[in-house]
């Protein structure tokens, strides 16, 4: 016990000391950028003027340094495309078995707990993870200002994490699943996904060690650290021998939660900090403020996953631990906001041209709202009554797909016809498809949030019963299917929008020639 | 690029400090119940461990807690639930399966609340037989369907019907004899300076 406690205390010490030092670094190095820095987005002459909407209009700069990733770049954002489809069909189905309980219920593999699994792992694993990083690597480049090395790995890389995850399906319906949510891939695919993630880290810091640059924009930052976290929190959480009895539910929440705060959304919130003030044409409001919510950003968030097992049977100390860290992330969360916001709403009239940034700044709104509501259902009081109930799953796609997955929508929309020097065929559609998302995702959590709160008022009710917990649900399911639908319906809106202009591309070819 | 160390340096000493205290911390503290063996648990069957193996296949972790909470936070002990959970109750657990969803009734102490055998069985083939406002999938799938003569020692009577058999298949067995297992009622032992959140 006495060398435990010893241990406990040097690990202590040896962290606190390395914040400490690095504190200082940062008040004497780096919270001095100059605020031109912010500027780094821009070519000679586009700074003050929005970002045209045609692609003939692009400057040949960024044109030579999005020519240099085109084929990874299209190979991951595809993948992404075809494996959001699948995932929000699989989404929408268990969300229907919940109100329809005997909808196609005749086969094993269409079974409720095995269609949410795949939803949720394919939606991480396929959609959230292959659109990220592909939105990220293609501003690499751009924000190194060399063009990307090893474009040859990252397309292997994909390939072999397109396996990985078909791999891992198939093991889900197989019954080979590790058992914890979101890491139920069993554990020799993870080891597939653990190389192909090193592979995608090679032409990222191999082209980041290139560049010149004195200083890096803030969009890389978020990007460096996300695969420095990253595969460190993946190997971990997945050498499930390390981890026993109740302490593997605390593990497995640090790392579920971190899948959001250390994963996706520094991928989300960085290519929010490159697309919302490129588009506009003007820098964010702040841009030392951008870099002091990103330090936010990685105490806070990193020690949130404690406040899952709220008034379970872990350690009081550690519990109030990830609830005090869940609050102290209104520091990072209201940073970013003021740095979005505030460029947003002075430039209020550029979203009535440009439907990315209505995508962009649709996320980062969201972003602002699913982490203050974070906040919120972290204290106890709240998660008495939040707890086990929906009001979790409408919080999840409040910033899954309110805020991510908007991002990423608007970065798709952005960079495809950059990459492909070709317009999207039908602008009106990528219209339809934000406003059919953008309302559909809040029918979706309004109903299913509003649901929840009733749902955990039954829960706490000793004179009712577990019947009306569920009964009151009912309207609130319906709803959120309805919203689910209006989701999914996007989508495919999406993807006829993104094979028109692949097909667009090859018929021009074949009249080339 | 000079001061990518800072970079490097402060990105790390954030997240080592997230692993020591959300990992390591916990797993020094909470492993020490699990060496000393204080538990009112019993080790799972072999039996019992397949069951709990297709309880993960079937993902009934995503409606069914095992955790119940104090009154404080929650009606568990009201709806008749069990005591509130201890970490002695979780060392034969791995995967651990508390859960974070209570779509369905907390199952902690399920085997202890619904002892029959022949009402799980029901239960699973379908639900709504027996509990008439519950939204939980059918699990049809595991079970033969028979008309006719009772087919075989095990089948059961599909209630309400005059002909209708079922015949669990080995995968329903394991999962009831799990579920049936599934018992933290005893008085939990109290190891020296263990405090557990309310």
């Amino acid at each position: 016990m006495d060398s435990q406690v010893a241990f406990l205390i040097l690990t202590f010490a040896i962290s606190v000391t390395g914040m400490a030092a690095f504190v200082v670094a940062l008040i004497q190095k780096q919270v001095l950028v100059p605020p031109e820095a912010a500027l780094a987005i821009f070519s000679d002459g586009e700074a003050g003027e929005p970002e045209p909407d045609r692609t003939s209009q692009m400057s040949k700069k960024w044109r030579e340094l999005d020519r240099s990733a085109r084929f990874p770049i299209m190979f991951f954002l595809v993948s992404s495309i075809i494996w959001l489809l699948l995932g929000s069909f699989l989404g929408l189905l268990a969300s229907f078995k919940l109100h329809q309980p005997t909808l196609l219920d005749a086969y094993d593999f269409l079974s409720f707990g095995k269609v949410r699994t795949l939803h949720l792992n394919i939606i991480a694993y396929g959609w959230l993870s292959f659109a990220g990083l592909g939105l990220s690597l293609w501003l690499v480049p751009r924000i190194a200002k060399v063009p990307l090395r090893a474009g040859g790995v990252l397309t292997v890389a994909g390939v072999i994490w397109n396996i990985g995850v078909v791999l891992g399906c198939l093991g889900i319906l197989h019954g080979y699943s590790d058992g914890l949510e979101w890491l139920e891939f069993w554990w020799p695919i993870d080891i597939l996904l653990a190389v192909a993630g090193a592979m995608v880290a090679f032409p990222l810091f191999k082209t980041v060690l290139e560049s010149k640059e004195k200083h890096l924009y803030v969009t890389l930052w978020y990007v460096l650290a996300a695969f420095i976290w990253f595969p460190v929190l993946f190997v971990i959480a997945n050498t499930h021998f390390l981890h026993v009895g109740a302490q593997q539910a605390i593990a497995n929440w640090w790392f579920a939660h971190n899948v959001l705060g250390l994963w996706v959304t520094p991928l989300g919130l960085g290519i929010i900090y490159y697309l919302l003030p490129k588009i506009i044409g003007h820098p964010v409001a702040s841009y030392q403020l951008s870099l002091f919510g990103f330090w936010g950003l990685a105490l806070f968030y990193s020690q949130v996953g404690g406040h899952h097992l709220i008034g379970s049977p872990l350690p009081t100390w550690l519990i109030n631990l990830s609830i005090v860290m869940s609050v102290g992330m209104v520091v990072p969360v209201v940073t970013v906001a003021i740095n979005h916001h505030v460029t947003a709403y002075r430039h209020f009239k550029v979203l009535k041209e440009s439907v990315v940034l209505r995508f962009v700044v649709f996320g980062a709104m969201m972003y602002t709202l699913s982490s203050l509501q974070g906040c919120l259902h972290s204290s106890r009081t709240f998660n008495y009554v939040s707890h086990f109930t929906h009001w979790t799953v409408s919080h999840a796609h409040l910033g899954l797909y309110g805020f991510t997955t908007m991002v990423f929508f608007g970065g798709i929309y952005f960079a495809m016809p950059r990459l492909l020097g070709r317009d999207w065929t039908r602008p009106w559609l990528v219209n339809a498809h934000f406003w059919i998302a953008a309302i559909g995702v809040l029918i979706y959590t309004i109903a299913l949030g509003i649901g929840g709160v009733f749902q955990g008022m039954a829960l706490r009710d000793p004179a009712g019963s577990f019947q009306a917990s569920v009964e009151v649900t009912l309207p609130y399911l319906i709803g959120r299917s309805f919203g689910g639908t209006m989701m999914l319906l996007s989508h495919l809106i999406l993807a006829y929008n993104v094979g028109s202009l692949l097909w667009a591309g090859r018929r021009g070819r074949k009249e080339a020639a | 690029m000079k001061k990518a160390y800072i970079f490097v340096f402060g990105g790390s000493s954030t997240l080592l400090l997230s692993i020591f205290l959300l990992v390591v911390a916990p797993r020094l503290q909470m492993g020490v119940v699990q060496s000393e063996g204080v538990s009112v648990q019993e080790p799972y069957t072999e039996q019992q461990a397949m069951g709990r193996k297709i309880y993960i296949e079937y993902g009934c972790i995503y409606c069914h807690s095992q955790q119940v909470r104090d009154p404080v936070a929650g009606a568990d002990e009201s709806f008749g639930w069990g005591r509130p959970s201890v970490p002695s109750d979780y060392i034969y657990d791995q995967p651990h399966l508390m859960g974070t969803s209570r779509t369905g009734p907390d199952l902690s102490n399920v085997g202890s609340r619904q002892p029959s055998e022949e009402w799980h069985h029901l239960h699973l083939y379908d639900p709504r037989l027996l509990v008439e406002w519950s939204i939980m999938p059918r699990h049809a799938f595991l079970y033969q369907q028979r008309t006719g003569e009772k087919p075989a020692d095990k089948a059961l009577k599909v209630p309400e019907t005059e002909d209708e058999w079922i015949i669990p298949s080995e995968e329903a067995d394991a999962l009831v004899a799990y579920l049936l297992a599934l018992k933290r009622d005893a008085e939990p032992p109290q190891p020296a300076g263990e405090k557990t959140d309310e």
